[in-house]
């Protein structure tokens, strides 16, 4: 497999929301807006690619029995690392993602790419795999949040497109979350298929 | 792949990553100690000044009323009070609803803003649009009754939000009998 192909996989075959289906709270709970997904889908690529870098480096190293608890420390270690770094440096974010961001921790992507993939593979292969399933789950849980914000807000980033007496609230719900993520792994199956 | 486990090497990897681990978080937290103080106070500082009437200075202080401890502050220019600013918390709809309420120095309601929400957006997050929250400003407790209109009070509710638009006017209820308290005490009247 070439460094190309990782990342691509990542985006497209294996693409942790709609095809995996890794990591469904966040992806349902935090897309309420295209800039909450895509803050929360940044935020977990951060993450990502620093997890599957260290556990590709140390992984050798780790003793079978003790690797998942072992994982979850240098996941957790990363997790707060970017907490205090948000709270410091972009507190609006912070405080809209809440209780997400330190949910990270249990995000089942990670610690199923450091299980799948980075502790079979060089350090370099996974952090491409990092970017390339972090850009995955980004793209979903953006689109989500785009879908969801213009029928239910009106508006896109933020601004105001359709006026509000024409939205329809339930999308920024969560049966919206439902509905969208369903039509949306639909279409993604169209796509992916003619090819 | 993986090392072989035996008791020795398992204690000695964990007792390994989690000092490197801890080490690394507690440098990290003195590091980022001061830039989180500062992103606290400023947002403090820029909710006081939207609520009071213009102030040169504020100064913290702590009520307590019916067990629960109610952040506040005074606001001074030269050395008379111009306002006050409490901090109200309250139980919404999706969580805590945590409100500054100013007031001007007479004990009118100068303006509210909310400084942290869980409300569903669209629905009770219209609580910090201004067509909601407007209602709260330069309002007299004496004359208006806080009160949702549903409830026989003078404050309109957002639509469909009406818990949220309850805990809202809660909040500020609340905080006018902080402020009865805060104004009342003795050592605050020098």
């Amino acid at each position: 497999m070439n460094k190309l192909q990782i990342i691509t996989k990542g985006i497209v075959k294996e693409n942790p929301t709609f095809v995996l289906l890794l990591g469904m709270c966040p992806t349902l709970a935090t897309t309420t807006s295209a800039i909450n997904g895509m803050s929360m889908g940044l935020a977990t690529m951060a993450v990502l690619i620093l997890s599957n870098i260290t556990i590709s480096a140390i992984a050798r190293f780790i003793p079978d029995k003790v690797r998942i608890p072992s994982y979850i420390v240098v996941i957790a270690t990363f997790v707060t690392l970017l907490q205090l770094a948000m709270q410091a440096y972009v507190p609006d974010i912070y405080e809209t993602l809440g209780l997400f961001i330190p949910l990270i921790v249990v995000n089942c992507i990670i610690l199923g790419r450091a299980e799948a993939f980075a502790n079979k593979n060089g350090v370099v292969d996974s952090a491409l795999d990092g970017v390339g399933i972090g850009l995955g789950f980004t793209l979903a849980l953006t689109l989500l949040g785009l879908v969801r914000e213009l029928l239910g807000s009106g508006s896109l980033f933020g601004w105001q497109l359709i006026p509000s007496q024409y939205n329809i609230l339930a999308f920024v719900l969560a049966p919206g979350a439902f509905i969208v993520l369903a039509y949306l792994m639909v279409l993604f199956r169209k796509v992916t298929a003619k090819k | 792949m993986a090392a072989k486990s035996s008791f020795k090497n398992m204690v000695i990897c964990l007792t390994v990553i989690c000092l490197v681990c801890s080490s690394l978080l507690a440098f990290f937290n003195g590091l980022t100690e001061e830039p989180i103080r500062v992103a606290q106070a400023k947002k403090t500082e820029t909710s006081l000044a939207q609520v009071m009437p213009a102030f040169e200075r504020t100064e913290a202080r702590s009520v307590e009323l019916d067990g629960t401890e109610y952040p506040c502050y005074v606001a001074t220019a030269g050395d008379a009070v111009v306002g006050y600013a409490v901090e109200s918390s309250v139980i919404g709809f999706g969580g805590t609803l945590k409100v500054m309420v100013g007031f001007d120095a007479a004990g009118t309601v100068w303006s509210t803003m909310v400084l942290s929400h869980s409300e569903t957006p669209g629905l009770g997050a219209k609580c910090t649009e201004p067509a909601f929250k407007d209602q709260f400003d330069r309002l007299d407790p004496a004359v208006k009754s806080l009160q949702v209109s549903k409830d026989g009070g003078d404050i309109d509710a957002i639509t469909a939000s009406t818990i949220t638009s309850r805990a809202y006017t809660k909040a500020v209820a609340d905080a006018c009998r902080v402020y009865a308290a805060l104004s009342a005490a003795p050592e605050h009247q020098e």
